[in-house]
């Protein structure tokens, strides 16, 4: 599964291509592409050139801090960098079993956050590239358009994306960067009314999901891009539940590698270090984690909606397990490997959510008010979660005085680096091998990337507003085309 | 001479009744005026360093908490200047030190945020110092995180005054002074403090905290979610006076 167009033979003898920035992807990423004179792809990379830290400046903070700091991580998915780092931090007080009302508290915080971010994730962002076309004109392929094109769609979206944030409010006390899971447990009970509060939209969200799975389908089963659009074999790793079934709050590592047989099993996700290494590459600051057991060259895996769908063995809620018995058929009994696949994996997601939070909702024990357990101290702890994009490792170490010595995080865009990489690769060879540049074929890159809504893109999210220029050099470094987009979105073609 | 009850002065043109006694401070918020302030606890002598309580009495400025209220005394203290002047003061504090109240677990409980609401303030205006500042962890109770320490020296004063043990005090000077700790080690865990002193009880920001109790208490139910300093401050000021005269 090595990539032949990571490193090309003869770079100097190649003109460079360079897609900087990435377009709706948050902080700094850029693709660049190696071409020769008759612009066949020969190198392609998706480089990560944004520095964030946290590893660092978290050293040296006492330990209860560290749920409530590394959750500024993401705007988007913080609950998932909250709760990854709360379950690390129970292990600090032994508490790695949880009172029943603080653990089930957690799980509707974490389907909430799942709800609100698959639902901005494909109504906000992807929609328009899976409704217009990837290729359509620009200056509909946003949410806008959508509104304009499918106004009770778009509404769809936004009332989902809102109850989601709603339930991480009742728990949080905030929609955005709350507090609630402390050491052992959580800070605050939830009331009768914030239940009842919850319930009276919730089936409206469950039906809500269910239409948004049939498109999300449609538009997968319909689209000539689907079978060959960034469709590659890879493992597939996640969380997987006792059983085998979908949990995305706790349980154990599963990876499958390409034709679905079983690397590993069922793996205590505290010795993750035992089966996962990151490797280093000089051209990116994002790290390329590797299973141990395959090697380097062919570790790598994918995380997320898709992976998770196949890895698991079904789906606890009854109408989410139905859409994923037909999401296994589709792929013929084998594995979906399909980039294209995500987003209707994301959905099927998604109704796992919604339905999970109805679930919940009637469950006795969520009204609990024993929310907080110790044990034995310890002076190391791993938390792990399924966040929306993918299995997040949270990994620290204390000193005697309780502060933090050293800390290690493997984000779930970490886990796709590779995946993405590939996806990249492979749409370039298919769309743009020998072509003149255009902002629809520019996009099309950027539609790969997308499916697997990267972490870096959560705290942005702001549709084709960041700005974009391509380049196009001749093998003697002559500039033969450059495409410029504005920071309004505005494409034009700069004089050469 | 006059009767208690006949003596008072005029705070921005409203008046307000006095002890014999009594500060300018402790006058105006007995008759429910707020004068923002940080050094200064009712609970404890007053120290006037943070300055933020200035008034202009008869012209001149002073620190309402330690100024006495004189019969007849015109005092101004919701001015332009004075607001001006208190918001340059707060965002000062906030420049010379460390204070990420994002991540602070003393977020909602703290006066210097709750004070910078208070006032309006959309930004530091000056540029961060980023001061290298020695956390002392230590203490198997206490945590000390000089970083927030805004230096009003009321844990200095409490742990002389009120504990007896002169657990802290302060050393340098000017933009360098620092909280230092009286144990042969420099450090907390060598020292008299335990978890029960006043002193470690009532820092105003999170520079003194009892260790592991950080985000115990929800988002809407602390200090400050549920009424402005201006409000609380005036509230726990008149249910105190109720109590102890």
């Amino acid at each position: 599964m090595s990539s032949v167009l990571e490193t090309a033979t003869n770079p100097r003898d190649l003109k460079r291509v360079v897609i900087e920035p990435v377009t709706r992807v948050e902080g700094h990423g850029k693709v660049t592409l190696l071409l020769d004179e008759q612009n066949r792809v020969h190198q392609v990379r998706l480089h990560i050139v944004e520095f964030r830290g946290f590893e660092k400046f978290i050293q040296g903070r006492p330990y209860w801090e560290i749920p409530v700091m590394v959750q500024r991580l993401c705007g988007i998915c913080p609950v998932s960098h909250h709760l990854a780092a709360a379950k690390a931090i129970d292990m600090f007080v032994g508490a790695r079993k949880l009172t029943p009302a603080a653990e089930k508290l957690r799980r509707l915080l974490h389907v909430g956050q799942m709800l609100q971010s698959h639902a901005l994730h494909f109504f906000h962002l992807a929609s328009p590239d899976l409704l217009f076309g990837f290729d359509s004109e620009v200056e509909r392929r946003n949410i806008v358009g959508v509104i304009a094109a499918h106004p009770d769609l778009a509404v769809q979206g936004v009332k989902l994306r809102k109850y989601g944030q709603e339930v991480i409010r009742h728990i949080m006390g905030k929609r955005v960067h709350g507090t609630a899971a402390i050491p052992g447990g959580m800070n605050k009970a939830l009331t009768a009314t914030e239940r009842d509060l919850m319930r009276r939209d919730i089936a409206q969200v469950v039906a809500w999901s269910r239409a948004a799975v049939a498109l999300s389908r449609t538009v997968f089963e319909t689209s000539e891009h689907s079978p060959v659009f960034g469709n590659f074999p890879s493992n597939h790793m996640s969380l997987i539940g006792e059983d085998g079934e979908l949990d995305f709050y706790d349980g154990g590592l599963r990876a499958r590698d390409a034709e679905g047989a079983t690397i590993f099993d069922h793996v205590d996700y505290i010795h993750y270090n035992r089966h996962i290494r990151e490797e280093v590459k000089p051209w990116s600051y994002m790290k390329f984690p590797f299973i141990i057991g395959k090697g380097e060259a062919d570790g790598w895996y994918r995380v997320g909606p898709l992976a998770r769908l196949n890895t698991c063995d079904r789906i606890t809620t009854p109408l989410a397990e139905a859409e994923r018995q037909g999401f296994r058929a589709a792929a013929g009994g084998g594995l979906q490997h399909a980039t294209l696949a995500y987003h209707w994996a994301r959905m099927i997601e998604m109704l796992h959510a919604a339905e999970e939070i109805e679930r919940l909702l009637d469950d006795p024990d969520l009204l609990g008010t024993d929310l907080v357990t110790r044990g034995a101290k310890a002076l190391e702890g791993v938390g792990v979660v399924e966040a929306p994009r993918g299995t997040l490792f949270h990994h620290y170490k204390i000193n005697e005085d309780e502060v933090v010595e050293k800390a290690n995080l493997i984000v779930s865009t970490t886990n796709n680096n590779q995946a993405m990489n590939e996806a990249v690769r492979q749409v370039a060879a298919r769309y743009l091998d020998g072509k003149k540049l255009t902002e629809g074929l520019l996009n099309h890159i950027e539609v790969a990337i997308r499916a697997y809504d990267p972490c870096l893109s959560c705290a942005t999210h702001a549709l084709g507003k960041m700005p974009l220029q391509i380049e196009l050099l001749d093998a003697e470094g002559l500039l033969l085309d450059r495409l410029v987009k504005g920071a309004d979105g505005t494409l034009s073609c700069e004089p050469v | 001479m006059c009767p208690d009850s006949a003596k008072t002065f005029y705070l921005d043109n409203r008046e307000i009744p006095f002890k014999e006694g009594q500060t300018v401070f402790d006058a105006a918020m007995t008759a429910g005026a707020y004068i923002p302030h940080l050094c200064h606890n009712p609970d404890y002598e007053p120290h006037s360093s943070c300055r933020l309580c200035t008034v202009i009495v008869n012209g001149r400025p002073f620190a309402s908490c330690t100024q006495p209220a004189v019969a007849g005394q015109m005092v101004q203290s919701d001015t332009p200047e004075l607001r001006e002047m208190r918001r340059m003061l707060t965002q000062m504090l906030f420049v010379e030190g460390n204070h990420y109240c994002p991540s602070c677990e003393k977020s909602g409980n703290c006066k210097l945020q709750a004070t910078a609401y208070e006032l309006g303030l959309q930004d530091n205006h000056f540029p961060q110092f980023f001061p290298k500042r020695e956390r002392d962890a230590s203490h198997p109770d206490i945590l000390l995180d000089r970083d927030r320490c805004i230096l009003c020296g009321l844990c200095v004063r409490v742990s002389r005054d009120i504990d007896k043990k002169n657990v802290f005090a302060m050393t340098g000077r000017g933009i360098h002074t620092v909280i230092v700790v009286d144990s042969p080690s420099g450090e907390l865990k060598d020292s008299k403090a335990t978890a029960q002193d006043e002193a470690v009880q009532h820092c105003p920001v999170g520079a003194l905290l009892l260790k592991g109790k950080g985000f115990e208490v929800p988002i809407g139910e602390r200090i400050y979610d549920k009424a402005s300093i201006s409000v609380h401050s005036v509230e726990a000021f008149q249910a105190r006076e109720a109590v102890h005269g």
